[in-house]
């Protein structure tokens, strides 16, 4: 491989790698730009959209395309690439060492599963008494449990299936099934206190976020494409509560 | 309760929620407490400002939202972390849960004008939230060319 197109693979591996992490727009085609301008490439043309990068480099003889599939959310791995582009501007680091460690940063550690079953408890827990202003002693231990209960439903099946949208479904449903049987066995909590708290784990705060700000900063297909991600998002979560209230509540 | 029980009860559960959100989402371990410390003093300028209900529900989110992400751009700088880390878990107390939540409630029961201004009202909500990372974006980008000039 010769050194412009190493240029472009590292790029183009960077890009791809924040987006599937959830960065915003202007991040990646800021940090793609950024390596080849410290690798001295001749004219580097970055377009990032949620679903592909484009790249060109030496005035358009240069170009490739890489697909997007899977869209998650790690904001340690965008951290750690933009650490290591940084590293590449003081020259720290060749274009090479850089291309290797952009492709270890995949193996990136995340916290272990029951650390992040543990974040969402407290979440559901303590967001309960936020929201609804009611210092309710007892419903706040179910909305944890419930919570974690919905949180790791969301994981197992984000895990078997490709299909977006059904996993928040699916578990805004066993939440809900879940809090009418802890009301069964205690009839003293609160059904709506202890369900805004557990589907707040699932509320789809990174794309919101990232639409606002790709949308400030003049990325409006990103923007409007990652608002109607969380909208169809935040849908799914309503419809799966409504299946269940339909036919048990109300 | 009294009125500073319940503030010493927000604080501590405004920390709280931003670090276990924070844990969902895979932050950096070098920003999860500082991500916390976000999140509070964002809760806690719309808690206090939001206590008595008199500026109803758009300035408190607006000013909350714009205190905690001038904070954390300000947080980004000195640790050299993308803002989002910061951001994205402190704003989750501001996302307005409650009347989302009660206007599904209020679709399911068949009451359609009430569904329809309680999503207004998380409308409002969002808008204001917008509006206030918009306006830290300014201010940034103005002391960005504050001391961009000095420099030159």
């Amino acid at each position: 491989m010769d050194y412009s197109s190493k240029i472009l693979e590292t790029c183009l591996l960077a890009g791809r790698l924040m987006i599937e992490a959830g960065s915003e727009m202007y991040r990646v085609e800021d940090t793609m730009l950024r390596i080849a301008n410290n690798a001295h490439a001749d004219d580097p043309r970055v377009f990032a959209t949620p679903t592909a990068v484009f790249m060109s480099l030496d005035g358009g003889k240069l170009s490739k395309l890489v697909q997007i599939q899977d869209r998650g959310i790690n904001l340690e791995l965008v951290d750690r690439v933009n650490t290591l582009s940084r590293k590449f501007a003081q020259s720290e680091i060749t274009v090479d060492q850089l291309y290797d460690a952009i492709k270890e940063v995949y193996k990136t550690p995340s916290y272990p599963m029951k650390w992040q079953l543990v974040g969402a408890g407290v979440l559901s827990a303590t967001l309960m008494v936020m929201f609804t202003n009611s210092y309710d002693w007892l419903s706040l231990p179910i909305a944890g449990i419930v919570g974690v209960i919905g949180y790791w439903a969301y994981m197992m099946i984000q895990r078997i299936t490709n299909l977006r949208f059904i996993s928040e479904l699916v578990s805004a449903s066993l939440m809900t099934l879940l809090t009418y049987g802890f009301q069964h066995i205690f009839p003293a909590i609160s059904i709506d206190h202890v369900l805004i708290g557990a589907l707040m784990t699932l509320v789809p705060g990174v794309p919101l976020t990232n639409a606002l700000r790709d949308m400030f900063l003049g990325d409006l297909l990103s923007g409007v494409v990652r608002l109607m991600e969380a909208s169809l998002t935040a849908m799914s979560l309503c419809a799966g509560v409504v299946i269940i209230m339909r036919f048990l509540g109300a | 309760m009294t009125y500073w029980e319940q503030f010493l009860i927000q604080v501590v559960f405004s920390y709280l929620a931003s670090i276990g959100y924070g844990l969902t989402i895979n932050i950096p371990h070098r920003a999860l407490n500082a991500a916390g410390i976000t999140g509070t003093i964002g809760w806690m300028t719309f808690w206090i400002l939001d206590y008595n209900e008199s500026l109803g529900r758009a300035i408190p989110n607006l000013v909350g939202s714009f205190i905690l992400a001038t904070l954390a751009y300000l947080l980004a700088k000195k640790k050299k972390c993308p803002a989002p880390i910061f951001m994205i878990p402190a704003l989750v107390p501001l996302v307005p849960g409650l009347p989302a939540y009660q206007a599904i409630k209020a679709l399911i029961g068949g009451h359609s004008i009430l569904a329809l201004r309680l999503i207004v009202k998380v409308c409002v909500v969002t808008g204001a939230i917008a509006v206030g990372i918009l306006l830290s974006t300014i201010l940034i980008e103005i002391l960005n060319l504050h001391t961009w000039k000095k420099h030159l």
